[in-house]
């Protein structure tokens, strides 16, 4: 079947099967089932794993059809929410690095919907600076005992299974003593706290591990190796994000330029240019995300390039919800309808802190784009004992 | 949209590159700057002759190359970068409008690069207007080709382009229309565009090549974050530039509908971020980038000559709330 004919039958399929609705990211029980019966049909249809190894229960395809299926889908919203970190970063991680009985056990319940993952990276005291994580797995006759916090873990609340990044050795420099798991989310010992974040929803979960025993077979790549697995689960998320997954588009947001064009009084000469400059930003980051695109279609990588995209994004979204808030005054704050104003404003940190902070993508850029001279490190060579983590007064 | 270059347009820019890397590197074009004429006629002959420059948008009928506004906005990105001094932008802008007009009289002769041509862009002030043997004077709808007349060569912020008033005296009629000019006005918002993204580039790459090599403190300034995290944002806006820039000049050759808002797209945005780049590269040099014997105020007067070389920018954000309806 040519490219044209695989794109035509998923369009139509996604007519007759994909709701266009919201995609909500937190999600009643009802609302996971519904996704699970939907992940269900989509796999028996033949669109989960599209690129995925057909023997662990992928289509075998390659990324252009991959990739075909995902720009047809852009017009629907499939609600996937809280199988995207399973699809996006810890399936993928799985086919490259797990071992044979892990992608037989998981691979395709995952790509089923019967699953659902998240990934165990962050903690309290390792953000940005992930492998000064302090989680520690401690070797057992049978296995591993698991104790220590993780945050910022999204869909944690419904998940069976996570993708758990550890402290294996405390005694080599910190990015040489990390191990990475597989863990059951329903064993003794994990506990699942929804995290109130400042919306005053919760996004994300805070998970403690207290003494949590995970069998041998469930290490992810060899003892110690762990970082080198986290590098190849960032490099999927960074994928997953530029490729769209879980990305929502500015088609219904109240303060894009599209919306707030109606809303404000344009005959104000002030208003009128704030909104030209609005429209400038969009813009040129619309303009950029789109020569990107058809880079990679050309088979031109743009690598760490995409952490400016990311960048402008968060940016962009900061400075429009600032923008609408300020333009509409004082009921943007205090008000009668459903708020979505002071939402907006309240949800625009989000995309500068998660997968990555401004910071970060300014570090990555400066390193890794325009080949800038590293800054020193004192924490490369130290023991992960002697080093400085966290907060400390 | 295309968005990214083809194989013949990378070949293009690495040809044009490469050639002014060698024939006008920053030195010589300091001296050619500070001579009679304030350009190099020998290096033009070159540009003109072995690289066909003068005549790459002129229809081949009249001795052209019959290349796109694509083609043409990636060499001025090159002469941007370079700085080249002379009349190269104004004979492209004369070029555009001839072209866009059917002029035939005279784009054989510039297509020969045996005219040197301008535009007097508001009124009777025109770049390289004392040196041009032919001044193209608008007039609403209508346009003239001036030769001869009196020319006052005005003091200028950069020193590598020199601008003229010209006398405004009686000439040869150019075939003209209002629609004509409304599109030509948007391609000379994208040439001056394609030349900003090249300074844009220049002036960034001068700072990161610096910042690699400078030492204060023991260690190498490009590793501080104060230094990095500026350098990081300067790329932010060289990436959103290379990609409007792209967008007009395809706009231009394939889309007139899309035109008007992708040209006053780039001014507004490309203009500013140019400016904005030259002026940060020069403050991140230090106090040497104060200096004259130092090129970053090259880049920084070029940036700033050419973000209002086509009128104050306000005109192109407004333009933008026009065609945006707002």
């Amino acid at each position: 079947m040519d490219l044209e004919e695989y794109r035509r039958r998923a369009r139509s399929w996604l007519e007759a099967n994909a709701r266009r609705s919201r995609d909500e990211d937190d999600p009643g029980a009802d609302g996971v089932a519904a996704a699970k019966a939907f992940m269900a049909d989509l796999y028996d249809a033949g669109y989960s794993g599209i690129s995925w190894p057909a023997e662990w229960g992928g289509q075998g395809l390659s990324q252009a059809e991959e990739r075909a299926f995902a720009e047809e889908a852009k017009d629907f919203t499939l609600p996937t929410y809280v199988f995207s970190i399973g699809l996006g970063m810890c399936g993928p991680t799985l086919v490259d690095l797990g071992t044979p009985g892990q992608k037989a056990r998981h691979l395709r319940p995952l790509l089923r919907g019967e699953e659902i993952w998240c990934q165990l990276f962050s903690e309290p005291g390792a953000g940005s600076d992930v492998a000064a994580l302090q989680t520690r797995a401690t070797e057992t006759e049978d296995g591993w005992v698991v104790s220590g916090q993780k945050v910022w873990t999204s869909v944690a609340q419904h998940a069976d299974w996570g993708l758990l990044l550890t402290r294996t050795d405390v005694d080599v420099p910190k990015h040489k003593g990390l191990s990475m798991f597989v863990v059951d989310m329903h064993a003794p010992g994990v506990t699942v706290r929804p995290l109130r974040d400042m919306t005053g929803r919760a996004h994300f979960n805070e998970i403690f591990f207290d003494d949590v025993h995970i069998p041998a077979e469930n290490l992810v790549g060899r003892v110690n190796d762990g970082w080198n697995c986290a590098v190849t689960t960032l490099l999927h998320e960074r994928l997953s994000i530029s490729s769209g997954v879980g990305m929502g588009g500015q088609k219904d947001n109240p303060v894009a330029f599209e919306a707030l064009r109606h809303t404000v009084d344009t005959g104000d000469h002030l208003v009128r240019d704030q909104l030209v400059e609005l429209y400038i930003r969009s813009r040129a980051l619309a303009l950029f995300n789109q020569r990107l695109a058809q880079e990679t279609k050309a088979g031109m990588f743009p690598g760490a390039r995409g952490s400016a995209a990311k960048l402008l994004l968060a940016e962009l979204s900061m400075f429009q919800a600032d923008l609408a808030t300020s333009l509409a005054g004082p009921e943007a704050v205090a008000y009668e309808d459903d708020g979505r104003l002071a939402g907006s404003i309240s949800l625009a940190p989000a995309l500068s802190l998660g997968g990555g902070t401004n910071e970060i993508m300014r570090n990555i850029i400066g390193d890794r784009v325009l080949n800038l001279p590293p800054e020193p490190r004192v924490d490369k060579t130290v023991p992960f004992k002697d080093l400085k983590t966290g907060t400390r007064q | 949209m295309n968005l990214v270059l083809t194989e013949e347009q990378r070949e293009l820019r690495d040809t044009v590159r490469s050639f002014l890397v060698a024939a006008s590197p920053l030195p010589d074009v300091r001296r050619a700057a500070e001579s009679e004429s304030g350009y190099d006629p020998a290096v033009y002959r070159r540009l003109n002759g072995e690289l066909g420059l003068a005549g790459l948008i002129v229809p081949q009928e009249y001795g052209g190359a019959g290349a796109g506004y694509a083609e043409l906005a990636i060499v001025l990105e090159e002469t941007g970068a370079a700085l080249l001094p002379g009349p190269f932008l104004a004979t492209a802008l004369a070029t555009i409008l001839l072209t866009e007009l059917g002029d035939k009289e005279l784009l054989p002769d510039i297509a020969a690069g045996t005219t040197v041509a301008t535009v007097a862009l508001d009124g009777d002030r025109a770049l390289n207007g004392a040196e041009a043997d032919v001044v193209l004077m608008v007039d609403g709808a209508r346009v003239r080709a001036v030769r001869g007349g009196g020319r006052t060569p005005l003091t200028t912020l950069d020193p590598t382009r020199r601008q003229a008033r010209v006398e405004s005296v009686a000439g040869e009629a150019v075939a003209s229309s209002e629609a004509g000019m409304e599109r030509v006005r948007d391609l000379f918002a994208v040439a001056v565009a394609a030349e900003q993204l090249g300074v844009l580039r220049a002036s960034l790459d001068a700072i990161v090549a610096y910042s690699r090599i400078r030492v204060a403190f023991g260690r190498l300034i490009g590793s501080y974050q104060g230094v990095k995290h500026k350098l990081a944002d300067m790329h932010c806006k060289l990436e959103q530039a290379e990609s409007i820039v792209r967008n007009a000049a395809w706009a231009a050759d394939e889309a007139p509908g899309e035109l008007p808002l992708a040209a006053a797209l780039a001014q507004a945005y490309v203009g500013r971020a140019c400016f904005e780049v030259a002026r940060d590269s020069l403050l991140l040099h230090g106090g040497i980038g104060f200096t004259w014997e130092h090129d970053a105020h090259l880049y920084y007067k070029r940036a700033k000559s050419d973000e209002v070389l086509l009128g104050p920018p306000r005109i192109h954000r407004a333009r933008l709330a026009d065609l945006l309806e707002l």
